[in-house]
């Protein structure tokens, strides 16, 4: 027999990808616990050649392979341009906290290699079994990751409950994907989209897209599929945390884009109602929770919710222009995210968490500069201009008033940004105008002090030009 | 026939899978959990997929349940601390499974399925293999899928030794080097004595 051999060119930065975590797994072996840098070091190396691969051949169109189950086009690109840097920062700032909580073992970093290989292979999804695929791979990293600090009774009561939804929520998915596929006869994205007109029983066409939304909105996180994200955020170790706050978020919102827009767009009538109820929901009830916490992760998880409410108004417009406006929160929310946690990590030390909100107070006297910087991201994050946050803010509620009957969501979402305004502004004040409790100097590598920094002054560099990020977003999602 | 073999081994298939949940004891639910699986491969059998029913007895029958038997028996599970919060949460549980039910049924009920609305699919030769095909498409069409497969099941090990593999200085273990390198002097130690006198 023959067959014709599939391109093998578009996917050169997976199988890099995955050639690099194998070696790394096999030198990791032969390294003692004093010389697990060169783990860090080579993980670090790996996505950084990634990501100069994919700049070297950043996609202008549309490329299948592998008989249609991957694609690379530019939004792709760009989102995994996003995830490896997200990647790369989360692992820089997560090596000081491992190190100081015994926890600096290789298996971190690889466990976290292929997570990055299965946001890679979600994100240029064309085919209901890469996505299931791709989202078990991160999934399964993602909660081997929460679990690994054994002997802490939370983390292993949130890897638990991480684990036993999301095997639910992939159930839910498989499901909906079943009865599409049964409804229509493929399993390939582009060719469902065009079948969809033609099926004639469009109560099973809606009732598995059900099912596919509510795997999508768990994996996100959205109200009401948003349990998990407080526990979750709350008991893994901090630095787990990071990782699974900033790079799955691009991953996810890849999800969304394949699944809705790829597979399903003549259905856009139907999962519009769907999303406007789960973006209203995850709005109204993440930043109302969200006022009530006093640990600054549970704080940044509800926070975490209320952003996925946002980053779906963009996408639930139908337009390109409102795909982009979510992308380019995707992008902002992930760098402020990432920020926000690598202040948290900056102030922690060995035995000290750093995760209350108290232990913010008075930050200014201890540190004036990095005071600022987490004034930035909160700023960034309550949507106040001229930070990036305010501008993502903004371009998702343009897209919404410019499609027609929905000005009505554009007040709402403001509404509640308003609400979220409080508790953010509560952290800056404690940070200003409280007395420090602990007047100890902050201890943290060089490294991490100057990323840390221009983390924080890209938000605000980036907010002070935003059509920069905002055309980029634009010109990815245009192309196709 | 057909029809009265796919009703008979249906269901079993639900009367067992109810009774993997219900029975008392772990062993029966784990043997029930089998009369499952082997009641779910006549049914691929029926529909020609011989090769998934072949793969289902041999990796979860053969495989899989053997293992669980054996979790199962050198865990010593405590029953009646699981089912301590069993009445407590059955009202609303079952208030959320009936409605759910109930809107299921309304919404997709047996009108939306049937021979009217789907094909079956032809009938094949007698000399079709069902296994030969899979092996057609598996390594070509279906490359990037599989390739993905093999690298959650890598994943799924490391996972797995990275959440277990802990050095426990206090557990007593063999070491095997020790073990092999063992002079007839370490096992038995001869004495000379003079032989005693009877009393």
């Amino acid at each position: 027999m023959n067959f014709p051999l599939p391109n093998f060119l578009p996917a050169l930065p997976e199988i890099f990808l995955l050639t690099m975590a194998c070696v790394v797994l096999l030198v990791d072996l032969f390294l003692t616990d004093r010389s697990r840098g060169a783990t860090y070091i080579l993980a670090m190396a790996s996505l950084l050649g990634v990501c100069v691969l994919i700049a070297l051949s950043f996609s202008h169109s549309r490329i299948l392979t592998f008989s249609d189950t991957f694609v690379r086009d530019p939004m792709a690109d760009a989102l995994k341009m996003g995830i490896m840097i997200a990647a790369m920062v989360s692992f820089l700032y997560a090596k000081d906290y491992l190190r100081e909580h015994g926890m600096f073992k290789g298996e971190f970093y690889i466990l976290g290699l292929f997570g990055v290989l299965g946001m890679m292979i979600l994100v240029s999804a064309h085919n209901f079994l890469t996505v299931y695929l791709g989202l078990e791979l991160l999934s399964l990293c993602m909660y081997a990751m929460v679990a690994m600090q054994r002997d802490s009774a939370i983390a292993s009561e949130a890897a638990m409950k991480y684990f036993v939804l999301g095997a639910i929520a992939s159930g839910m998915l498989l499901y909906g994907m079943s009865i599409l596929y049964g409804v229509t006869g493929t399993l390939d994205l582009g060719l469902i989209n065009e079948r969809l007109p033609n099926v004639q029983d469009k109560i099973l066409l809606s009732f598995g897209m059900v099912f596919l939304i509510v795997g999508i909105a768990f994996k996100l996180g959205a109200v009401p599929f948003h349990m998990w994200v407080p526990d979750v955020y709350e008991g893994a170790p901090t630095a787990v945390t990071l990782y699974l706050a900033a790079a799955p978020k691009l991953a996810a919102f890849a999800m969304l884009m394949r699944l809705l827009v790829d597979g399903m767009a003549s259905l856009h009538g139907q999962w519009q109602d769907i999303l406007i109820l789960l973006a209203v929901a995850s709005m109204a009830i993440g930043n109302i929770i969200a006022i009530a916490q006093a640990n600054l992760k549970r704080l940044l998880a509800y926070s975490a919710i209320s952003h996925v409410g946002y980053l779906l108004l963009g996408v639930l417009t139908g337009t390109t222009e409102g795909y982009a406006a979510s992308m380019f929160y995707a992008l902002t929310y992930v760098l402020m995210t990432l920020g926000a946690f690598g202040m948290i990590m900056l102030m922690s030390r060995q035995g000290f968490e750093a995760d209350r909100l108290e232990d913010f107070k008075g930050l200014n006297e201890r540190s004036p500069w990095f005071a600022f910087i987490m004034m930035i991201l909160m700023f960034s994050m309550a949507g106040v201009p001229p930070f990036l946050g305010f501008w993502a803010k903004l371009s998702v509620l343009q897209a919404l008033v410019q499609s027609t009957g929905l000005l009505w969501l554009a007040i709402t979402a403001v509404v509640f940004s308003i609400i979220g305004a409080f508790y953010y502004l509560r952290v800056i004040k404690m940070m200003y105008f409280d007395k420090a409790e602990d007047s100890s100097a902050l201890i943290a590598s060089n490294d991490m002090r100057v990323v840390l920094s221009a983390n924080g002054l890209l938000v605000l560099g980036l907010g002070l030009y935003p059509g920069l990020l905002l055309a980029f977003c634009l010109a990815t999602i245009v192309s196709p | 026939m057909e029809q009265i073999l796919f009703y008979i081994f249906a269901t079993m298939v639900v009367l067992s899978a109810t009774m993997v949940i219900t029975v008392r004891n772990p062993v029966r639910a784990v043997l029930f959990l089998v009369v499952t699986f082997f009641c779910s491969s006549a049914i691929w059998l029926l529909l020609e997929a011989e090769f998934l029913a072949i793969v289902l007895v041999l990796v979860y029958v053969g495989a899989v349940m053997v293992l669980f038997l054996f979790v199962v028996m050198m865990l010593d599970i405590n029953l009646a601390r699981l089912r301590e919060g069993f009445t407590r949460y059955l009202p609303i549980g079952a208030v959320v499974v009936i409605m759910l039910a109930i809107m299921l049924g309304m919404l997709v009920g047996p009108e939306h399925f049937g021979l009217d609305k789907f094909e079956a699919p032809a009938r094949q030769a007698a000399s079709y293999s069902n296994t030969r095909e899979l092996g057609m498409v598996l390594y070509t069409v279906y490359l990037y899928p599989f390739e993905i497969a093999a690298v959650i099941l890598l994943v799924a090990i490391v996972a797995a030794i990275a959440l277990t593999l802990r050095r426990r200085p206090q557990t007593k273990y063999q070491d095997p080097d020790i073990q092999v390198a063992v002079q007839r002097n370490d096992r038995l130690r001869m004495v000379k004595m003079d032989a005693e006198k009877r009393k």
